[in-house]
């Protein structure tokens, strides 16, 4: 009975569920997609991811160790989930000391001047990936061509993406269905049979990962759903207006990074709105954004800075759209 | 079939380790300590002193003021003292300790176990009988019962929902109280009916009883206007608001009570206690009490006087486990964790649970990712994280608009949190608060 008790207020059980199990989901949810990139991309893959995860994780350990002097929390899985993402967004032959000021952006600028986890206005992973794409053009556009794997990396071969032909062809003049000759079969772009950043193609295993995502109870429906139905719904009304001169609406979901975006980019917690509501007003402003982009911007792709534009709009999400109070609504039975 | 709440909730691990322990009465302890105040409002004012000779079922205190309740005695012998005691909660409280003799109980008190089916009293027989009685919630808030069977002027009532949910993980007494007194417990509820002058009583019994779904089913029958809910599984379903909304989907208004959508709520066990004091003229001296926890050596349910040490509970179920490190009176999501185990069972203590050292910390708090799932979690349609964070700045007044005094502290938000953010312990602050300051601009 010489039992010291602990006394604390209630609740006296916490779940099982940490910071550290979610973000271990989610790189067990990206691993089909990287699995995918791998087999299309071969070495460059790997190197690309490597080399993004361990300078994220030294970024930030460094950061914390040496400018903050305190207690470095890399453990918790987030940097690693940063630099998993930042690969998925750059082409697979992107040479090393590029992947690594792209860290340094993700993590030192994007994530760590505003607090550290969970203070950050705007996806890491996605402020470095533009950071790069307007520093480095040419590197950052020059796409491997998915040829199954092989030991190349830097020499690899390079072509346009689908989304590329189709925004330069139409421009040109020329039409969609001439232009769709050009691009793999739908059922190819499925698998991931395209060019592109490196883990954006495979849409296959990007849903697999998204699918688990949801049964796990990591991400709700609310966000890649909204994306995914409005791109589908806008490219759609466009495509029925005319076929010519608009692509169809499963193109649009199949190319580009909508898929990676959707389910894994959109999704970051930190950077998305807090309520349902909220979700599906941000999901449907990213899938607007994304196709205005797409259809008429500079960019042939726009799901980078449609999640960064929707970024900024989060803070005004949170506080004005309000889950339906209990009890709001009298009702007299 | 199974109905449930719409919005929020949590699924926490059961572990009612004790659903099929039999309830067992416990011998009379040498010694009973029994505080003045086991419920909501004034404590009551002792009537005897050192030295008085006191039966079984004898008042000991009477209720002072419109909220406050009898207490008996739950035993027979001499009062020892009346003196300040530890309770429960930790603060200290007058109550009369009582030195056991024998246990002989006051005449007009029936304890045999004959079922008595037929109600007999009035209406204003039945309220003043639970409120002689001594009669409280026994679901943990133990609000004195009669002042519940009294419906206000301008006020209706055409509902009575008895509440046999027991959502908190670990605790079973309402479960085997169900299936051992189960035709007590609906005779208490077509009591209470008759007090509050309605025509229907449903029953809400979460999934995880099948047996007592079962049980209460096939004896309602016999009853009329009693019918059986199953519901799902769901935390925090054994709330009021939850349990009606779930039940017949009526919403009590914020800031309301159950009465404003018609509805009395009574716990299982209040249910079981009414019918004691009504049919048997029996005060409430005696509850059941779960005692457990995953290394203890013999967790069961026992029946026992009010007022007998938490300790004789613990050694009853085996003893205390050495790797102890939090005693937990009630559930481990609402309960109070005790600083010792020398204080009284009251009326209110529904379990105590025995937590290991490894289970009795709370983990390191990290920076919230803004997942919501918080948010997600809250029955009440709360924003957990804000009005935390609100109360957590002092900014009281905006965490009053954001409806912080809606929160009914059930803590599911503090469970579901993926950073371990003692969301519940600031948002207590802050609803404490704004109570406060609320009453203040009523006084200027």
């Amino acid at each position: 009975m010489n039992n010291i008790l602990n006394v604390s207020p209630s609740p006296h059980q916490q779940s099982i569920e940490t910071t550290r199990r979610l973000m271990f989901g989610v790189v067990i949810a990206l691993a089909p997609a990287l699995a995918a990139s791998v087999y299309f991309f071969g070495l460059g893959a790997i190197i690309v991811t490597l080399t993004s995860v361990l300078s994220c994780v030294a970024v930030e350990y460094l950061i914390q160790k040496f400018i903050l002097k305190k207690e470095p929390s890399i453990s918790d899985g987030s940097a690693v989930v940063t630099g998993l993402l930042l690969a998925f967004n750059v082409p697979s032959n992107l040479p090393v000391y590029i992947i690594v000021i792209g860290a340094v952006i993700s993590i030192g600028v994007a994530k760590m001047t505003f607090g550290g986890l969970g203070s950050n206005p705007f996806n890491p992973a996605l402020v470095g990936r533009v950071f790069l794409l307007v520093s480095f053009p040419v590197k950052m556009t020059s796409w491997p061509v998915p040829t199954g794997f092989k030991t190349g990396y830097l020499d690899a071969v390079t072509g346009a993406t689908p989304l590329g032909i189709m925004s330069e062809g139409i421009k040109n003049g020329e039409t969609v269905s001439a232009l769709m000759e050009k691009i793999p079969s739908h059922m190819q772009l499925f698998y991931g049979y395209m060019g592109g950043s490196m883990g954006e193609i495979a849409a296959a295993a990007l849903i697999i990962g998204g699918i688990y995502l949801i049964w796990k109870k990591i991400i709700t429906w609310h966000i890649p759903v909204s994306i995914l139905v409005t791109v589908a719904l806008f490219t759609g009304i466009l495509w029925l207006a005319d076929p010519t001169k608009f692509a169809d609406p499963l193109f649009h979901l199949l190319t580009g990074g909508i898929m990676l975006g959707a389910i894994f980019m959109a999704t970051d917690y930190v950077t998305s709105p807090m309520t349902h509501k909220g979700m599906i007003i941000y999901g449907v402003g990213i899938g607007v954004i994304t196709v205005l982009i797409r259809t008429w911007g500079a960019y042939p792709e726009g799901v980078s800075f449609a999640i960064l534009i929707m970024n900024a709009f989060v803070p005004l999400l949170n506080m004005y759209i309000k889950p339906k109070r209990f009890g709001k609504e009298v009702k007299h039975g | 079939m199974f109905k449930t709440f719409p919005k929020g909730g949590i699924h926490p691990p059961e572990n009612k380790l004790t659903a099929d322990k039999p309830i067992v009465v416990l011998p009379v302890p040498p010694q009973v300590t029994v505080p003045v105040s086991q419920h909501i409002g004034a404590p009551a004012v002792p009537v005897v002193e050192k030295g008085t000779e006191v039966k079984a079922g004898q008042i000991i205190a009477e209720a002072k003021g419109f909220v406050s309740a009898n207490i008996h005695s739950p035993v027979s012998g001499k009062v020892n003292k009346i003196d300040t005691f530890v309770d429960t909660t930790g603060y200290k409280q007058t109550a009369v300790l009582i030195d056991v003799q024998g246990d002989e109980w006051v005449e007009t008190v029936d304890r045999s176990t004959t079922l008595v089916k037929e109600i007999t009293m009035t209406r204003e027989q039945i309220i003043e009988r639970c409120k002689e009685c001594g009669l409280v919630g026994l679901g943990g808030a133990t609000f004195p019962t009669h002042i519940k069977m009294t419906v206000p002027s301008g006020k209706k009532c055409d509902l009575v929902i008895i509440n046999g949910v027991e959502c908190e993980p670990y605790l079973t007494s309402d479960h085997r109280l169900m299936l051992e007194r189960g035709a007590e417990v609906l005779t208490g509820a077509a009591i209470i009916m008759k007090a509050l002058g309605v025509e229907r009583v449903i029953v809400g019994i979460e999934a995880n009883k099948p047996d007592a779904i079962k049980h209460l089913t096939d004896l309602a029958a016999g009853f009329q206007g009693i019918t059986i809910q199953p519901l799902k599984v769901k935390y925090p379903q054994g709330g009021e608001k939850q349990l009606i909304k779930a039940c017949t989907g009526r919403e009590v208004p914020s800031g309301g009570l159950p009465l404003d959508v018609g509805v009395v709520v009574q716990n299982v066990g209040t249910a079981y206690a009414v019918y004691e004091a009504v049919q048997k003229n029996k005060p409430l001296v005696e509850r059941v009490v779960t005692v457990t926890g995953k290394k203890v050596k013999e967790p069961g349910n026992f029946q026992v006087r009010i007022g007998t040490p938490v300790t004789s509970l613990i050694e009853a179920a085996g003893g205390m486990p050495d790797d102890t490190g939090k005693v937990v009176n009630g559930g481990p999501m609402m309960g109070k964790a005790l600083a010792m185990t020398d204080v009284p069972v009251t009326k209110g203590t529904s379990g105590i649970i025995l937590f290991p050292s490894e289970e009795s910390r709370r983990a390191v708090v990290q920076p919230c990712i803004r997942c919501g799932k918080c948010s997600s979690a809250c029955a009440m349609g709360l924003e957990p994280w804000l009005i935390s964070v609100l109360s957590e700045k002092a900014m009281f007044e905006k965490a009053e608009e954001e409806k912080i005094t809606d929160c009914m502290e059930c803590g599911a938000c503090a469970y579901t949190c993926p950073a371990k953010r003692p969301l519940l312990d600031y948002i207590r602050l802050g609803k404490s608060t704004v109570i406060r300051m609320a009453r203040e601009r009523i006084t200027k």
